[in-house]
């Protein structure tokens, strides 16, 4: 057998070494900051009440949270966001969640055992989130009062949810 | 009979294997983008075949620290009991008891996760110290996960009623993995392992066996093996989603290595939850290899080969599994500190059929008795717990 | 087959460096993901088995390796 042994140990140190170089979500348009949010009107999830337009809700600093019931980061986020509904809510601050699955009832049923007191709305044909650029479950955008978009959040982790309350708070002063 | 000797087949190979399973459980998968839950994993595990019997436990926990760490640590137990037909023709049956530790660390780093583990085995005249370490990167939108992994280990090689007898076996792995998601429903990975071992590669009990003027037409003699082995191994495997909720698996596997053995493996799996509760297994599993170059069932002389072996693990066989699981699932309707727990239950049968290893407890002429087949089960039981 | 493994060594180096220039955009979105995060499509769903069966085989059989990767999944951060 040839010795290969040295030259593949070295290779291996520069795969190493490169493979934190190379970015991860290559190739993918994200949403232009700054520019004004894509409108959208969906439906409710639970179908009870009207339908939510995201053009409605100007003057208010709006956080827009796309998630799935399928996803872990996803559900470990919803308490957050419902602290800070309970917080902001009366502050000017709007939470808006849009629900990514084709099938409503296993978003339907999670709801029921961590119920929110902000609307959840439904993206069944993911129309939305294309519009969106959602590249990350969960993914969150928050708008300024003139329906701009000003700061998006690829994921969760825990800790995420002090950039929010710092951007939040930012954005009511404006 | 002297000192009863140990068996062969439950020597130094089934450690080396150990180590293989603890890098799969702690190591080398690739992991990347996410850190893996917490959990608790108990397992007992029950191999009766060709009759030995092989009882024992599998203990894993891991927690995360903070947002980045995951910790894993592994405590793995083997007791050994009967005589496999190697110990039948040439020594008395035994007990024995294995252990193995493994403690592993991932490092979530944006969507690289590196890992870095040790695995620590031994039994009465074997110890085995591996370490490896892997680097795991999503890419593409998170569709493609790439893979780096590398370990070395070290062997010290005993035997029993020969206290002075002590012999090293080093270890070195390289792999290489990809996981790609082609369309909604169906994921897809190739893998890439080489592994080379050098030093003392035999069992400082196993015997050939080659025609002689004793009274059963053969005689015994110390088994030579080369001293360095290098193995390349490629696999690729699919998973595929099924519109009525269930998962339909396939994977192969080519391996070939300097000691002339070439091995295909082929593996299907169906899932299928039911029940709302329950998750079902179905496995199938075909092995087949040829035999290594310096293996015989029967040498024509002794010392008629610088390297000879009559080692059923590098003879010409086909093997057969068939396997059945089934899981209970339970969610606790508060959510507190437990998750999600199981019960599960997994049975397999094994069948060999060895080309050219003779059953040598049957009367018979030399050379012509019949070719050994093995029949084994292989049960699980386990409970596992989502922190 | 010294060559060959170094080729398989050298691709998937040269894919990752590859990764920070592709126009490609996923095919497969974050939001489309649903079956591929369910735990039955997980390659190994309870590694404590897998890895004892492992053990089962490789202490009886002549080849080793190559035998797990873990990926995929739901693309969640």
């Amino acid at each position: 057998m040839a010795r290969a042994k040295p030259f593949a140990g070295s290779l291996a140190a520069i795969a190493l070494l490169a493979l934190p170089v190379a970015p991860a979500t290559a190739g993918v348009q994200p949403l232009a900051v700054g520019t004004p949010a894509p409108p959208f009107q969906l439906p409710m999830l639970d179908g009870k009440g009207a339908p939510v337009s995201v053009a409605a809700l100007r003057g208010k600093v709006v956080l827009i949270n796309f998630w799935a019931s399928w996803c872990g980061p996803c559900r470990k986020e919803m308490p957050v966001l419902e602290q800070l509904n309970r917080q902001y809510g009366k502050r000017g601050v709007v939470i808006v969640g849009v629900n990514v699955e084709p099938d409503r009832s296993a978003a339907l049923e999670w709801l029921k055992e961590t119920p929110v007191s902000f609307p959840v709305l439904s993206d069944a044909d993911s129309h939305v989130s294309a519009a969106y650029h959602v590249e990350g479950m969960p993914n969150t955008v928050i708008l300024d009062r003139k329906g701009n978009v000003r700061y998006v959040h690829r994921s969760y982790v825990p800790g995420t949810e002090d950039e929010y309350l710092d951007q939040v708070r930012q954005l009511i002063r404006e | 009979m002297g000192t009863p000797k140990r068996d062969p087949k439950a020597q130094r190979p089934q450690l080396g294997a150990l180590y293989a399973a603890a890098a799969a459980l702690v190591g080398t998968a690739a992991k990347a983008g996410v850190l893996p839950d917490d959990r608790v994993d108990l397992l007992y595990h029950s191999y009766s075949g060709g009759g030995v019997t092989i009882n024992g436990t599998s203990l894993l926990a891991r927690k995360k620290i903070g947002d980045h760490l995951s910790l894993v640590g592994n405590w793995y137990t083997d007791s050994v009991s009967g005589a496999s037909i190697d110990v039948v023709t040439q020594a008395s049956p035994y007990k024995e008891k294995r252990n193995q530790e493994s403690l592993g660390v991932d490092l979530l780093l944006g969507k690289t996760t590196y890992s870095v583990g040790y695995i620590n085995g031994s039994e009465p005249d074997f110890r085995s110290r591996t370490a490896y370490a892997s680097v795991s990167e999503d890419m593409f939108g998170d569709l493609t996960t790439l893979t780096f992994g590398a370990s070395r280990g070290w062997d010290k090689v005993g035997e029993r009623g020969a206290p002075t007898f002590k012999a090293d076996a080093d270890r070195r792995n390289w792999s290489v993995g990809l996981t790609q998601v082609l369309t909604r429903n169906l994921l897809t990975g190739l893998n890439f392992e080489t592994t080379e071992s050098e030093g003392y590669l035999q069992n400082p009990y196993r015997q050939v066996r080659y025609s002689s003027n004793d009274p059963r037409g053969y005689s015994y003699e110390k088994e030579a093996y080369p001293h360095t082995r290098t193995g390349n191994a490629l696999s690729g495997h699919a998973k595929y989603y099924l519109r009525w909720r269930a998962a339909l698996d396939g994977s192969y596997r080519y391996y070939r290595d300097t000691w002339g053995i070439v091995a295909h493996t082929a593996e299907l799996g169906y899932t299928l939850p039911a029940f709302h509760h329950w998750i079902f297994d179905a496995h199938a599993r075909y092995y087949r290899q040829n035999q290594a170059d310096f293996y015989a069932d029967l040498f024509p002389y002794a010392g008629s080969q610088n390297f000879m072996a009559r080692d059923r693990e590098l003879a010409a066989f086909k093997e057969l599994g068939l396997g059945f699981g089934a899981s209970w699932e339970w969610r606790p309707r508060r959510h507190g500190f437990l998750q999600k727990g199981t019960v599960n239950l997994r049975y397999d049968n094994l069948r060999f059929k060895y080309d050219d290893f003779r059953d040598l407890r049957v009367q018979a002429p030399v050379g012509s008795e019949p070719l050994y087949t093995l029949k084994a089960n292989v049960l699980q039981f386990y409970l596992s717990a989502w922190f | 087959m010294p060559r060959l493994r170094t080729v398989l060594l050298i691709a998937p180096l040269l894919g990752g460096l590859l990764a920070g220039c592709s126009p490609i955009e996923p095919w497969v979105k974050p939001y489309e993901r649903e079956h591929l995060a369910d735990p039955i499509m997980a390659f190994e769903r309870d590694p404590v088995s897998g890895a004892y069966f492992e053990h089962v085989h490789e202490s009886r059989e002549g080849a080793r390796g190559a035998t797990g990767t873990v990926g995929g999944g739901c693309g969640c951060n």
